[in-house]
């Protein structure tokens, strides 16, 4: 973007540099959201075409899904990672998805509001679950387990 | 009622039905992740309650439920990429027929296996 001076305009940057307002005053956000919608996109492809992969196509598929074989996975940090990052991306993508949804059709500006906080709230309480999960997961509840580390 | 607009490149054509299912291929699926962590939540919990509710997702019915899912996911994945094209790639407005079709031929590529798979596991072969 070139740096054209415009009457009134502060000499803050007005580049794509965070934080910045542009000339109309107004913040970058919706350009980083929609580069954010892009990037994320582009990674959850990966992500969750993987995800169905290993757990609906690989060996029994969905009837070979049970508490031994979330343990297994989670024995691995790459699967840890790739989870974390998955359930990040993918609540930061739909949140953002339905907060431009709920812009689109809410046309009154209580109702806005409350869609908005519902739908943030919603997410927060997902996000902060699914993290914890991830973290705080215990293979050993199971006391037939197999894996090394219950015995 | 108002007269359809002549000429129009967009209006009731496939670029405008392929932003509405994005769409509601989009809030599906997001509706499914706030349910799919909630049930993953469960491995906290105890293995008995969460084999009870995985178990719930082996059911014949529930099964076809998933097969919908990941046609959604299939769908909303390829043509977010085609957006992604149209966006950033100099040639991609122009080649927009293409890369639709390309959605549709990726689509049934991954889902015919997919569904093939999914469903002699759902219905025990």
């Amino acid at each position: 973007m070139s740096e054209i001076a415009a009457p009134r305009s502060s000499s803050r940057s007005r580049s794509l540099k965070g934080g910045g307002r542009n000339r109309s005053g107004q913040t970058n956000f919706e350009l980083y959201s929609w580069l954010f919608m892009r990037l994320s996109g582009l990674a959850l492809v990966v992500l969750v075409l993987g995800h169905l992969f290993v757990n609906l196509m690989l060996g029994g598929g969905i009837t070979a899904l049970d508490f031994g074989f979330v343990a297994g996975k989670w024995a691995n940090p790459l699967w840890q990672v790739w989870d974390l990052l998955m359930l990040w991306l993918a609540m930061l993508h739909g949140t953002n998805g339905l907060r431009t949804i709920i812009n689109d059709y809410a046309e009154k500006d209580q109702t806005r509001f409350w869609l908005k906080a519902l739908l943030i709230t919603a997410a927060i309480v997902i996000v902060v679950l699914g993290t914890l999960v991830i973290f705080t997961f215990d293979p050993c509840l199971d006391p037939s387990s197999t894996l090394s580390v219950c015995k | 009622m108002p007269s359809k607009p002549a000429g129009t490149l967009y209006r009731g054509r496939e670029g405008m039905w392929s932003w509405v299912a994005h769409r509601i291929t989009g809030v599906g699926i997001f509706l499914f992740l706030l349910v799919h962590v909630l049930d993953t939540a469960l491995v906290r919990v105890s293995p008995e309650a969460y084999n009870e509710v995985i178990g719930t997702y082996k059911n014949p019915i529930v099964g076809l439920l998933e097969v919908g899912l990941v046609a959604a996911i299939l769908f909303h994945a390829f043509n977010g990429i085609r957006l992604i094209l149209v966006d950033f790639w100099a040639k991609g407005p122009r080649y927009q027929r293409q890369l639709m079709i390309g959605v549709g031929v990726i689509w049934v590529v991954l889902f015919v296996p997919f569904v093939i798979r999914h469903l002699t596991h759902v219905f025990g072969g």
